[in-house]
């Protein structure tokens, strides 16, 4: 009990001292804040000579940092999660008139403006949190300091009033000297008492400017809503041509061959006794059209979901499709755990398209495929050495990859110059399940 | 020959059972799922044990990790591996020790009778018996920059049947050729592909699979 109460205590005091720590750094944060207005300010000053055009994207960037570091703070130190409430900017794109866009953008989204409002009350209400959380406790420090060494520190021109105590009093009332003990006592029990809630408040001040407002958050659910409705209708068209053509295969392949089979084996039957030979001629034949059929069952179910897939999950699965790629494909894996079976298989069959599109278009010499999962997001990147030039809407199979894939809210990158080399990026959000050791 | 069979449809396990007992094996354990399996493999130590890939509980891959467990446990068990699809990657697993005595094959295959006994007695003798499915997927990287795009036709269909595990007198029978033109053949493939010579078969297969396997 005695050890425990002992952590206990040292837990309270390592807190106290973080929280003022963070209250220092708080303090830094608020003078950076203002700067950052100032150019901001400046730079839409000089605005009209045509300056501002080379300047107010960059400052407003740097804006856009710092809240976005300060919102991270406050996630960090306060437990305040803030959600980034910008509009969607519109595509970065290469020349004057794209950047012009970029930047009228950033104007017209009010939460520009909020950030701007921000970085200069920061250093007022903020600071004023920060610098309470940072120095009570040492200012209860310095009450035993000053009730102490009173002499030398006014001796050396320090100011003698400690709160509402004259230190260097002469006469009958030097006795009030004492009171700075308890005094700090009570700054310092205060302070590091204090000190976490006050980063706490810190941190929900932050979230009052920097966070959505109503309207924000209604816009954002609203382009939610719609895209959502978008990919879904994307995801049951998607679905309803793949039952179609599972139909049609079935229809056409197994379905058809087992018919024969059947017919076969009726004729073989009847042959039997007087033609054995000719009946021994059909048996042979409903043989063959039973391999064929399973081997045209077996393709359709590579196409549903691999068995490899199921097995191993989407490394091995990987590592399978490269195995039987005519390029050579290097191959690494860092998934801990198995992901969810619909956003496996979608990699899988996304993965699968990049091979082929490579084999296909790319003249490549090799390639290479990386996943790993971090932050609950699956990360996959194909990278080949072929001629590059490889774009989304080149009917290169990229568009539908990225249209499947948006249905688990993924996303797809592709950076392809001319010459080479390609890199396809995919990235999904998805939960890996606890990490289910192989046996080996 | 002393026989475990692993396999969860009732209909192919007594179909085995049968079908081996007809040519004169004895089935010693025929069980249904991973666990069991790995036990009697390691409990009967038999001459060959087939197993299928997917067994309960987890209905993934739990058969072929029993078989890499029971080589683990006792190296050189021979086992024949039953699969509705093969993987390159499977194949790999299974030849990865080096040993030998195993097999991977289609379950199709069984429909050839005759055949496939051949396959299980080869594997129980320390052989190997791979898909032609999985030999063909190892012989469709050679580009013609790799040694085996320079090999002829003939040449190429005599490594595909030895890759499946295949010994001289039974690639002569298949091609209708004589064994000493096959063994020229041969000679002449490990040649081009730069592989030291070995008269011991079981070896020369295992030599052909790590390349082609690269």
């Amino acid at each position: 009990m005695e050890t425990e109460s002992g952590s206990g205590r040292g837990h309270v005091i390592r807190r106290a001292l973080t929280a003022t720590g963070r209250g220092w750094a708080l303090i830094g944060q608020s003078v950076r804040s203002v700067a950052v207005f100032a150019l901001v300010v400046v730079s839409g000053a000089v605005g009209p000579i045509g300056l501002g055009v080379v300047l107010l994207p960059r400052s407003l960037m740097l804006l856009r940092r710092t809240a976005t570091a300060a919102r991270r703070r406050a996630s960090e130190w306060s437990g305040v999660e803030i959600e980034v409430p910008y509009r969607p900017l519109p595509d970065e794109g290469p020349g004057f008139p794209a950047r012009m866009t970029r930047l009228w953008a950033q104007l017209c989204d009010p939460q520009t403006w909020r950030d701007l409002s921000w970085a200069l009350l920061d250093p007022i209400i903020g600071a004023f949190l920060a610098a309470l959380a940072a120095g009570a406790a040492w200012y209860g420090v310095y009450g035993y300091v000053a009730g102490i060494f009173w002499q030398p520190l006014t001796q050396h021109g320090m100011d003698d009033w400690y709160t509402f105590i004259h230190i260097s009093r002469a006469g009958h009332l030097t006795f009030l000297r004492w009171f700075t003990l308890p005094v700090g006592t009570a700054f310092l029990v205060a302070g590091v008492w204090a000190a976490p809630a006050l980063i706490r408040v810190h941190g929900r001040w932050t979230a009052v400017l920097l966070g959505p407002t109503k309207q924000a958050r209604q816009d954002a659910l609203t382009h939610r809503v719609a895209r959502l409705t978008e990919t879904r209708a994307d995801a049951v068209d998607t679905q309803a041509a793949e039952l179609r053509r599972i139909e049609r295969d079935l229809h056409d392949g197994a379905q058809a061959r087992l018919v024969a089979m059947g017919m076969n084996l009726g004729a073989a039957e009847s042959l039997l006794d007087e033609h054995p030979e000719a009946a021994r001629a059909l048996l042979v034949e409903a043989r063959e059209a039973s391999a064929k059929a399973l081997t045209e069952l077996r393709e359709l179910v590579r196409g549903i979901h691999p068995p490899v897939l199921a097995d191993r999950g989407l490394g091995d699965a990987v590592r399978a499709l490269a195995l039987n790629s005519p390029l050579p494909v290097e191959v690494t894996v860092d998934i801990p755990g198995r992901l969810e079976p619909a956003v496996e298989s979608a990699a899988y069959f996304a993965v699968s398209e990049l091979l082929t599109n490579v084999a296909k278009h790319a003249h490549a010499r090799s390639v290479r495929v990386d996943l790993w999962h971090r932050d609950r997001r699956l990360r996959v990147t194909c990278t080949d050495d072929g001629h590059g030039g490889a774009g989304v809407g080149s009917g290169s199979g990229l568009a539908g990859i990225e249209r499947r894939i948006g249905t688990f809210d993924g996303v797809l990158a592709v950076h392809s110059p001319v010459g080479g080399p390609t890199t396809v990026t995919l990235e999904i959000p998805c939960a890996s399940s606890s990490a289910k050791t192989s046996t080996s | 020959m002393r026989i475990v069979i692993g396999e969860d449809l009732y209909l192919l396990r007594e179909g085995l059972a049968r079908l081996l007992e007809a040519h004169g094996c004895e089935i010693v354990a025929a069980v249904a799922d991973g666990p069991s399996l790995l036990e009697a493999m390691i409990e009967h130590r038999p001459d060959v044990a087939l197993v299928d890939v997917r067994l309960p509980p987890t209905f993934t891959d739990e058969g072929l990790k029993a078989a890499l467990a029971a080589r683990a446990r006792i190296p050189g068990l021979p086992v024949l591996v039953l699969s509705q699809y093969v993987e390159r990657l499977y194949a790999r697993e299974l030849l990865a020790d080096g040993a030998g005595a195993v097999g991977y094959l289609l379950k199709d295959r069984v429909f050839d009778a005759a055949q496939f006994v051949d396959a299980v007695r080869r594997v129980a003798g320390g052989g190997t018996a791979m898909d032609p499915e999985v030999i063909a997927k190892l012989l469709a990287r050679g580009g013609p920059s790799e040694p085996v795009g320079q090999l002829t036709p003939r040449e190429l269909e005599v490594l595909g049947l030895m890759a499946e595990g295949r010994s001289n007198a039974a690639i002569a029978a298949k091609l209708v050729v004589t064994e000493r033109a096959v063994a020229k053949h041969t000679s002449n493939i490990f040649a081009k592909l730069g592989l030291p010579p070995s008269d011991d078969d079981n070896r020369r297969v295992l030599a052909v699979l790590a390349y082609l396997d690269h």
